[in-house]
């Protein structure tokens, strides 16, 4: 079973870390709680869920700016994510992580949620274009 | 990426620290994107507040300041989250607004101006056609592309910031050509009679792209279309969407017909937008209860026709009690609504006209708090979207529906789910 997702080289340094699927889509103004780092939206797929310290994915992105100062933020705060796995994204996730040094990669395939689950343990490296699942969850 | 020989020169650091870690963060965004080179820009404009950046930005701006940074471009800066003239009136945090005022400063020293507009384009700087841009703030992005033809991604405020230091930005999304070309159709069958009606269709068309790389050409829209039409749809569509471009056929530049808009291709898909797609995109935000407790006008900042309409249809009444309106404009369409009695007639109503400032990063869960403001109703589709996050309740409808609504204290029956 080939338990790896691959990506065009993204940014940023390998890290290691418990991975979150959103079906969702993610947007920092519209759906978190800049200050928590926990998703706030109603409804969302990762409502309560925060991103802090894990390799957090999302199929798409939405909305503005913000997300220019909000990593920084995040990270100051002690919120921040691992990294960051996306389907598509736009220009402004990736500045906002680029200045908070967070490591990201986007257009991975195949769709993550045919190999992970949420609380899996996942090595991502940006370099290579790879994240790779190194344990399962415990939880059913 | 292929740099030029100042480039050269920033990177081997001969134009100080500042400048090299914002061409380095650049040259970052660029490769990550599939840039070759850096373009001139001759205009940025930023998202500078501290709703926006936090702590770990003003830190940021700081160390910049104190690093004796300058920009070498004219930076221009978007709408921001405190009036100082009027902060008190909406119950702000001192502690946001000495922030603010010294963020203010901060920039300032960097060389930027503090007009404090999210419609610069309206007022203040209209792109010349092909012109490269380095714009944060969606709304102002989207109508630079679509409606002036000239070139820009969104720039994020640490983005914007490094364009201003460095006066380049990474070639890469929409200033190549490619990156223009039409790729959904949508053909709109439906009157468009209100502000909100173009918003709501921002967001039906947003929410079926939902793709910054996506650019939809609109038809069957045609004819004289007021810029503030533009302006909601436009800042909708960026909303909603993600988008950073449309083509509206035989309205935008670079769309003087389907086949201008698409260069010859086929759209990926074609959908028919019409008076049931809008119907429903406003039953979207239904009403929980008649009463309003709070009504905005804002998201993007007023025109100068947009504050007249508000007044008109509010002079000589009295907002209700139970109610509050708020409007959001820049300074210099203040002072033209000032001069044209507008701004009075607001007022003398019982509404509030902030200045520089956009409602929804003036931390409006807090606001909302403050005076126990559950439900807003707006005929900003954008706004609309962006306050669900603030786990408020938005409601979209007209301009006329909204006003009236401030005045009665409540929505009618037919308004509340439309």
């Amino acid at each position: 079973v080939n338990r790896r997702l691959e990506a065009p080289p993204g940014f940023g340094p390998d890290v290691e870390g418990e991975v979150l699927l959103s079906r969702d889509t993610f947007s920092i103004r519209y759906d978190m709680d800049r200050e928590t780092g926990i998703i706030s939206r109603r409804g969302h797929a990762l409502e309560g869920q925060s991103l802090a310290g894990r390799i957090v994915y999302f199929p798409a992105v939405q909305g503005g700016v913000a997300a220019g100062w909000a990593f920084l933020e995040l990270a100051r705060r002690g919120h921040a994510p691992a990294g960051v796995l996306f389907g598509r994204t736009n220009p402004v996730m990736i500045q906002g992580l680029v200045l908070a040094g967070i490591s990201v990669v986007h257009q991975v395939r195949p769709d993550p949620f045919t190999i992970l689950r949420s609380g899996d343990r996942v090595r991502m490296s940006p370099a290579r274009g790879w994240v790779d699942l190194i344990d399962t969850t415990t939880f059913a | 990426m292929k740099l030029g020989e100042r480039e050269e020169r920033i990177c081997a650091g001969e134009l100080g620290d500042p400048v090299r870690e914002a061409l380095e963060q650049q040259i970052a965004v660029g490769e990550f994107f599939g840039a070759r080179r850096f373009v001139p820009v001759a205009n940025v404009h930023m998202m500078g507040d501290m709703e926006v950046m936090g702590e770990a930005g003003f830190a940021f701006v700081e160390g910049l300041v104190r690093a004796g940074a300058r920009f070498r471009i004219p930076v221009t800066t978007n709408a921001r989250c405190v009036d100082f003239d009027r902060a008190t009136l909406v119950r702000q945090r001192p502690e946001l607004v000495r922030n603010e005022a010294r963020l203010v400063e901060l920039l300032r020293a960097l060389g930027a101006l503090p007009v404090d507009t999210c419609i610069n384009y309206q007022t203040l700087y209209q792109p010349s056609f092909g012109e490269h841009l380095a714009w944060g703030d969606t709304g102002t992005v989207i109508w630079a592309n679509s409606v002036a033809g000239a070139r820009t991604n969104y720039e994020a405020g640490p983005a914007a910031l490094a364009a201003g230091l460095t006066g380049v930005t990474p070639d890469y999304g929409y200033h190549q050509d490619a990156q223009r070309i039409g790729s959904l159709r949508f053909e709109v069958r439906a009157r468009l009679e209100d502000l909100a009606d173009w918003g709501a269709l921002g967001g039906v068309i947003g929410r079926r792209t939902l793709d910054y790389w996506k650019v939809p050409v609109v038809t069957g829209v045609a004819g004289s279309l007021s810029p503030d039409a533009l302006k909601h749809f436009g800042a909708a569509l960026a909303s909603y969407g993600s988008c950073a471009m449309y083509h509206l056929v035989g309205v935008t530049p670079e769309a003087r017909d389907e086949a201008d808009a698409f260069r010859g291709r086929e759209p990926e898909a074609s959908t028919v937008v019409d008076e049931d797609a809008l119907r429903a995109f406003y039953r979207s935000y239904p009403a929980p209860h008649a009463e309003v407790d709070v009504v905005v006008f804002s998201g993007p900042q007023l025109s100068v026709f947009e504050l007249g309409r508000v007044a008109n249809l509010l002079a000589g009444r009295r907002v209700h009690p139970n109610t509050a309106l708020v409007v959001t404009t820049n300074f210099g369409n203040h002072e033209v609504a000032t001069r044209l009695g507008y701004v009075r007639a607001i007022e003398s109503a019982g509404g509030h006209v902030l200045t520089g400032v956009c409602w929804y990063v003036m931390e409006p869960a807090r606001m909302a708090a403050a005076f126990g403001w559950r439900t807003v109703l707006t005929n900003s589709a954008k706004l609309a979207n962006i306050i669900g996050g603030y786990r408020l309740t938005p409601v979209l409808r007209r301009t006329d529906v909204c006003v009236e609504a401030a005045v009665s204290g409540r929505l009618p029956a037919e308004a509340l789910d439309p």
